[in-house]
Order: C-alpha cells, then sequence, then structure tokens
C-alpha cells in the first residue's frame, strides 16, 4: 500500500531523510517511533504530498509521488496534532466543506455516518471553537475518514489530550484499523502504540533503523526494543 | 465516453471547490466579523484622519478624492488580505486545503473570491459615507468599474503574496513590503481613472487607464493561477 525507496529529504544544506527504505502492506497499522527531530513529521509531511521529496520513488495506493499527488490525496485521510478545523463553522459545516473539497458522494448521510463515528452527533449544530481539545481531534478523525481512505496517517494525534481524551480517541483509531484501512502513526507514548499497532518502525539519523511485527515482541517489551535500536543494536 | 467526461467532471470538482471555499470564508466571517470590522474601522479612520488632516476647498476636493479612496481601500484591503490567510495557518487549516485532492489553483480562486467579496463591502459602505463627509458625488457609473477593475486586480495580487506572505514569521510586515510595489501600476491607473471620471471626462478620454487596469487585471490572475501551487508547497 506504500513503498517507499531511497528516500531523501533537504532543508537547505540541511539533510533530514538520508535514503529512507519503507514499506506498509494493506491492512497493517505501523507506529513510527523516534526521537524528535528525527524527520518523522516530515516524512509523514511527504506521504501526505504536503512536501516534495529531494530525492527517491514513493508509491501510495499505487499512484507515485509527487506526479500523482491529486490522486494520493484522494487515498489518504490526514489526522495531526493541529485539528485542520475552522473554529467558527459548526462541526456539520466543517464536514461538509471538507466532503465538497473531496468531492464524496452523498455527502448527507455520510455527514451523520461519521458524526456518529466519532460520537459527535449531538454536537453537529455547535461550532467548533466551543469544543474541548479532544472534541476536536474527534471531528478531525471524522473529516480524515470522511472521504473513506485507503491510507491513514496520524502525526502524534494524542498530543494536548487528557487521559480520558487519549481512550476516546484509541477507540477510534481501533475502529478506523478494524475496518481494513492501513495506517501509519507517529507517537512519543509507547504503552499506547504498543496497544494499537501491529508493527513498530523507529526513525532515527535519517533512515528506519530497525522494525519488528508486534508478535515478535515476545521477549522484549517496546520500551527495551526502542531503546536498543536506538543505540543501533537492533537494526 | 469516458475520455470527453474526465475533463468536464475536473472543471466540475475545480468550481465545485472554489465555491466550498469562498462559501466557507463568508459563513466563518458571518459568524465572526473579525475581518470586515477591522477592515471597516481602518477605512473610517484613514478617511476621518484625511477629513481632518487636508482642509480641501471644493476645487481642490475632487481632485484629492480619488487619491484618498485608493489609499483607504489598498490600506485596508491588505489588513483583510493578511486576516484572511492568517485564519487559514494559524489553525493548520491550510493544509487541511491542501490534503484536498483537487488543483490548488482553486484555492487560489475561492480565496480570491471571498476577498474580493469582502473588499466589495468595505467599497459599499465607504462610497456613501465619503460622499456625506467631503460632499461629493460618488456614483458615477465610470468610477464604480474603475473600482471594480482596481479591486480585482489589487485582490489578484493580492492573495497570491498573502499566501506567500504567511509562510513566514514576519507575516503582517511582509504583505505590504512585497505587494505595494508590484501592486503600484494598478493603483497609479485606478487613481488616475478614478480622478478623471469625478472631473467630468468621458470613459473614451481614459481608455488608456481603463485598458492598463484590464491588462494588469489578467496577467496578475494567470500570474497566480500559475505559480499558487509552487507558493503553498514547501
Amino acid at each position: 500500500m506504500i513503498e517507499v525507496r531511497k528516500l531523501v529529504k533537504r532543508f537547505g544544506l540541511k539533510t533530514i531523510l538520508r535514503g529512507l527504505d519503507f514499506q506498509v502492506g494493506q491492512g497493517e497499522f505501523v507506529a513510527l517511533l523516534g526521537p524528535n527531530g528525527a524527520g518523522k513529521t516530515t516524512f509523514l509531511r511527504i506521504l501526505a504530498s504536503l512536501s516534495r521529496p529531494s530525492l527517491g520513488e514513493i508509491h501510495v495506493a499505487g499512484f507515485s509521488l509527487p506526479h500523482q499527488a491529486a490522486q494520493v490525496r484522494q487515498k489518504l485521510g490526514v489526522v495531526s496534532h493541529m485539528p485542520l478545523l475552522y473554529g467558527d463553522l459548526t462541526a456539520e459545516e466543517n464536514l461538509r466543506f471538507f466532503g465538497n473539497m473531496y468531492n464524496t458522494a452523498n455527502l448527507n448521510p455520510r455527514i451523520g455516518e461519521v458524526l456518529d463515528l466519532v460520537g459527535l452527533i449531538s454536537r453537529r449544530k455547535d461550532l467548533v471553537r466551543t469544543f474541548s481539545r479532544g472534541m476536536q481531534q474527534r471531528l478531525a478523525i471524522g473529516r480524515a475518514v470522511l472521504h473513506d481512505p485507503e491510507v491513514m496517517l496520524f502525526d502524534e494525534p494524542h498530543t494536548g489530550l487528557d487521559q480520558d481524551a487519549c481512550d476516546m480517541l484509541d477507540k477510534v483509531l481501533r475502529d478506523v484499523a478494524a475496518r481494513g484501512r492501513t495506517v501509519v502513526m507517529t507517537s512519543h507514548d509507547l504503552a499506547r502504540v504498543e496497544e494499537l499497532a501491529t508493527r513498530f518502525d523507529v526513525l532515527s539519523k535519517g533512515i528506519i533503523s530497525a522494525s519488528i511485527n508486534k508478535s515478535e515482541l515476545r521477549t522484549d517489551n517496546i520500551l527495551t526494543f526502542y531503546k536498543k535500536a536506538l543505540a543501533g543494536g537492533n537494526a | 465516453m469516458p475520455e470527453k467526461k474526465l475533463p468536464a467532471a475536473r472543471s466540475g470538482n475545480f468550481i465545485k471547490a472554489v465555491f466550498a471555499i469562498a462559501w466557507k470564508d463568508l459563513s466563518a466571517e458571518l459568524r465572526s466579523r473579525e475581518l470586515i470590522s477591522a477592515m471597516l474601522v481602518f477605512a473610517l479612520l484613514v478617511i476621518l484622519i484625511f477629513n481632518f488632516a487636508l482642509k480641501l476647498d471644493a476645487k481642490t476636493r475632487i481632485t484629492a478624492t480619488s487619491g484618498i479612496l485608493w489609499v483607504t481601500f489598498t490600506f485596508a484591503g491588505t489588513l483583510g488580505l493578511n486576516r484572511s490567510m492568517a485564519v487559514e495557518k494559524d489553525r493548520g487549516c491550510l493544509d487541511g486545503l491542501l490534503l484536498a485532492p483537487v488543483d490548488r489553483s482553486s484555492i487560489y480562486f475561492g480565496k480570491m473570491i471571498s476577498n474580493l467579496v469582502f473588499m466589495f463591502i468595505i467599497e459599499a459602505i465607504v462610497l456613501p459615507l465619503y460622499s456625506v463627509l467631503y460632499n461629493v458625488n460618488l456614483f458615477n457609473p465610470g468610477l464604480l468599474l474603475v473600482i471594480l477593475l482596481g479591486s480585482v486586480g489589487y485582490i489578484a495580487i493580492g492573495t497570491l503574496l498573502a499566501a506567500m506572505a504567511v509562510q513566514t514569521r514576519t507575516r503582517d510586515v511582509m504583505l505590504p513590503i512585497l505587494l505595494f510595489p508590484v501592486v503600484i501600476p494598478v493603483v497609479v491607473a485606478a487613481v488616475e481613472a478614478s480622478g478623471g471620471f469625478l472631473q467630468g471626462m468621458v470613459a473614451s478620454e481614459l481608455m488608456y487607464w481603463i485598458n492598463l487596469l484590464l491588462v494588469y487585471d489578467v496577467i496578475f490572475i494567470a500570474i497566480a493561477f500559475m505559480v499558487f501551487d509552487y507558493v503553498v508547497e514547501e
């Protein structure tokens, strides 16, 4: 579903990604781990066609980037720590706007379905600026799944949420994964991603330095694996 | 045949996206009234300051009017352009727009339409007020045509440059610095044509300036259409 070969990203003289290789199969839930500044957000922004790669090949859902960016964007749903929503529009108006931008079929019933999925159906007529951070993040997920994308990218979606909001977000994430969507999520919360993801990749020094499936996490827990990966002991 | 439907479907999506963005901006502004109120207060203050600062007799009032009007529209317009793009950037909404599977120039045209509507609203309020304060009749079809053409040119390039400026840390300062030098031909042509109409000249005598406005409108829109994608991409 996602195939990346020899990806390089430079900002001026600074090289962020140094020949990164990355593959994700359909229905996989990959947690992308790594220290601050490792390039996780940059990598997700390239996959989302928000940033151009300096070098390398990228294929998402059968389309190549950056040449077929519009086709890739049709297959993608993106959630970041920013909600990407308009505070002066209601929840329903936000979804209607993005539904029109994605040319979503049967928009009215679909908006109802999505609001139901994220537990905001009773607040559909309320302005988004009156929502708590957790509610905004749930609506952000609703915005991202509205056009039924095949691939979902989550960039630290738990940032700034309290425990209850995180648990509710996890429930929505599990539901998204259970519907067979391919998910790539960056996070610093190892315990949380250990429960959600089916594979764990560590991005360090501009490459994927280690990767492990959940089924292989027998002797090591996620924290030990992560520390070893950063130390260069599990490449 | 599917091959023939594709361009039509694409242009249908393009138009749908343009109007979705314009509708979104207008709906949000209808609720918050942040942008219009800031532009309007600023425009009224400029007019009042000129009214008190310049002691104009009846004849010089006519000749000064076009200059005062365009200074007012230009400065108030800059406030609106800055705010219109800042709203997108501050909550990450620009990324939300860029993630949509539409031609990115539709974002430009959507923003341009909404900015133009805000500008026209300000002009519709400022013109009668100016007429009353300065005792000058501004309800001249020629003048209204010039205001229309000048506003289109100003907003066309202003929307593009606001999208550039909003990516910088000093966006509030950056927009006027980028915009004013580029927009000088539009402002000069608009001031000359407006002044001509106010002094009783006929359209045929002012065709040079009107044509210049038309040409700049077309050039600015065409440039923005071609480069907007590169301006908003990292």
